[in-house]
């Protein structure tokens, strides 16, 4: 069974159609980048993926299941842009500490088993000299950093990631590529979207090109090389805004 | 000569002060999710919606409890819906349909020749009307309160910090979000006897307000919320006594001086951080 299948999917926001008969796999272990112009369905995708936005035709199943019907916890996920209150009474070990809340039943506290996946994912982020601090004292790679850390204190099933890299420095993107490729190696389906093609080869094992439909699917490699995300490029280009 | 304890010798002070004390926690618990959700004037307009329960209830000779938790749970299962669903931008259904349903209550009030200084004792709040039912009321939906919120407190927190990520990874908003709006009512409910329709809004709001000028973490903050909130409630009552004033407005005046309070003290702590 793929971790995730994607069959014919629609999603229609009130007057745009965002992605228009959508079709992949993904199996366990595979980093699968998704590359497209800006207003693509990049983020529309990972959003139905992640069961935020209902299909208009077509279906997703992560594990097997629609993913609303999924056991808590079982899907990671991290927006492009964190929309939060950044005056949120919250430390950013407390933010971490939320990605074990799913998975807690009612009146639970926390097991030794909780305590060190969360402390795992500080480690693995090295966010240990700023678990205490509070959310706004942060720069925005330790912000996303944050996040990061929150999803894979989950234990996740599958991880989402939009645009990770996106506004971070190089060190991080390092950090952040070696945790995600480890995580791909322990058998983690991920599904990242980016506008930085120049390192893809490293980061995925597979590359999709997304404009509402799939232009493009195979190694990183063989999708750069067939020149189709160059040409959406151009097209994009001469024709403007395309939302 | 003044007796400290002079007000403690009538039963309707002790009841008072009972229901003042599970009013106070629950309020200022409660307002911490409202607070970091900015939700004070849903809190508003619930209070005033339950209004028209209230009015409707007493003029059938109907329970007091029963018309008012219709009213206000109806109203606040409706708020949520238009949250979620509605082509209406919030704060503008709030503004139409909770002054509506004030706007009913006054109006069948005004037919009415009996009703009307028993109905404003709802609107100001009247610690001479807490029977010893009431208490019992007060004191069973506050225990039923603290073990749903000891229950949801996590999806409560993860839900108003950044709901999205927490329904990708399953909890689902949609109850935490409804479930919140119904325990606020029924908070709103069993304090309106105490503080006033008009009132309550501020004791949702100012001492989890005031909490939030003096730490930057959770627990603290709803435990400071609640300590403003007993010592307002429980104040405010004793003082309205020695002042011949309205309960009600004792306490809430006596919950904003805290909060002027806390907003110096973190202005002279943290002289840049405004509110």
């Amino acid at each position: 069974m793929n971790a995730v299948e994607v069959r014919g999917l629609h999603v229609r926001y009130e007057r745009v159609e965002a992605l228009q008969g959508v079709d992949f796999d993904v199996p366990r272990g595979t980093a699968l980048g998704i590359v497209g112009p800006n207003g693509s369905g990049k983020s529309t995708l990972l959003k139905a993926v992640a069961g935020l936005l209902r299909p208009s035709a077509g279906s997703v199943r992560v594990q097997g299941r629609p993913p609303r019907e999924l056991p808590p916890g079982t899907i990671g996920y991290v927006p492009q842009i964190e929309d939060v209150d950044w005056q949120f009474p919250v430390s950013v070990r407390d933010v971490i500490a939320m990605g074990r809340y799913p998975r807690l039943g009612p009146f639970r506290p926390f097991s030794a088993h909780d305590r060190r996946a969360i402390s795992r994912a500080i480690e693995a982020l090295d966010l240990g000299a700023l678990a205490d601090r509070h959310i706004s004292a942060l720069s925005g790679g330790q912000q996303q950093r944050t996040f990061v850390a929150r999803a894979i204190a989950q234990e996740p099933l599958l991880l989402l990631l939009d645009e990770p890299t996106t506004g971070v420095d190089a060190a991080t993107e390092d950090s952040l590529l070696q945790l995600v490729r480890g995580l791909v190696a322990d058998g983690l389906p991920v599904l990242m979207t980016t506008h930085d093609l120049d390192r893809a080869d490293e980061w995925f094992d597979r590359l999709i090109v997304v404009d509402r439909k799939i232009l493009a699917d195979g190694t990183p490699d063989a999708v750069l090389e067939s020149g189709a995300y160059a040409g959406i490029r151009e097209h994009t280009h001469t024709h403007g805004h395309r939302r | 000569m003044f007796d400290a304890l002079a007000p403690f010798q009538y039963d309707f002070m002790q009841r008072a002060f009972v229901a003042a004390l599970v009013v106070g926690v629950l309020c200022s618990a409660l307002g911490t999710y409202v607070v970091l959700r900015k939700l004070s004037f849903i809190g508003d307009g619930l209070a005033h919606a339950s209004f028209a329960g209230i009015v409707i209830a007493y003029l059938r000779g109907a329970n007091f409890y029963g018309g008012a938790a219709v009213a206000t749970i109806v109203t606040a299962l409706a708020i949520g819906f238009v949250n979620r669903r509605g082509r209406v931008s919030l704060d503008t259904a709030i503004g139409v349909l909770f002054t509506a349903a004030f706007a009913l209550g006054i109006f069948l009030m005004s037919r009415s020749t009996r009703a009307t200084v028993d109905l404003q004792n709802y609107l100001f709040g009247n610690i001479l009307g807490v029977s010893s039912s009431d208490v019992a009321v007060v004191v069973g939906v506050g225990l039923a309160i603290a073990v749903v919120v000891g229950a949801l407190w996590r999806p409560l927190l993860y839900t108003s910090f950044d709901p999205v990520v927490a329904q990708a990874a399953g909890i689902r908003a949609w109850f935490i979000d409804y479930a919140l709006l119904v325990i606020l009512a029924l908070t709103i409910i069993v304090s309106v006897q105490l503080v006033g329709i008009v009132l309550v809004a501020a004791l949702l709001v100012t001492p989890a307000a005031a909490a939030a000028q003096l730490t930057q973490r959770f627990i603290p903050m709803m435990a400071l919320s609640c300590t403003f909130g007993i010592i307002s409630a429980l104040g405010g009552l004793y003082a309205s006594y020695e002042l011949h004033a309205s309960s009600g407005a004792t306490i809430v005046l006596l919950a904003t001086l805290i909060f002027f309070a806390a907003l110096t003290v973190n202005a002279v702590r943290r002289p840049r951080r405004v509110l």
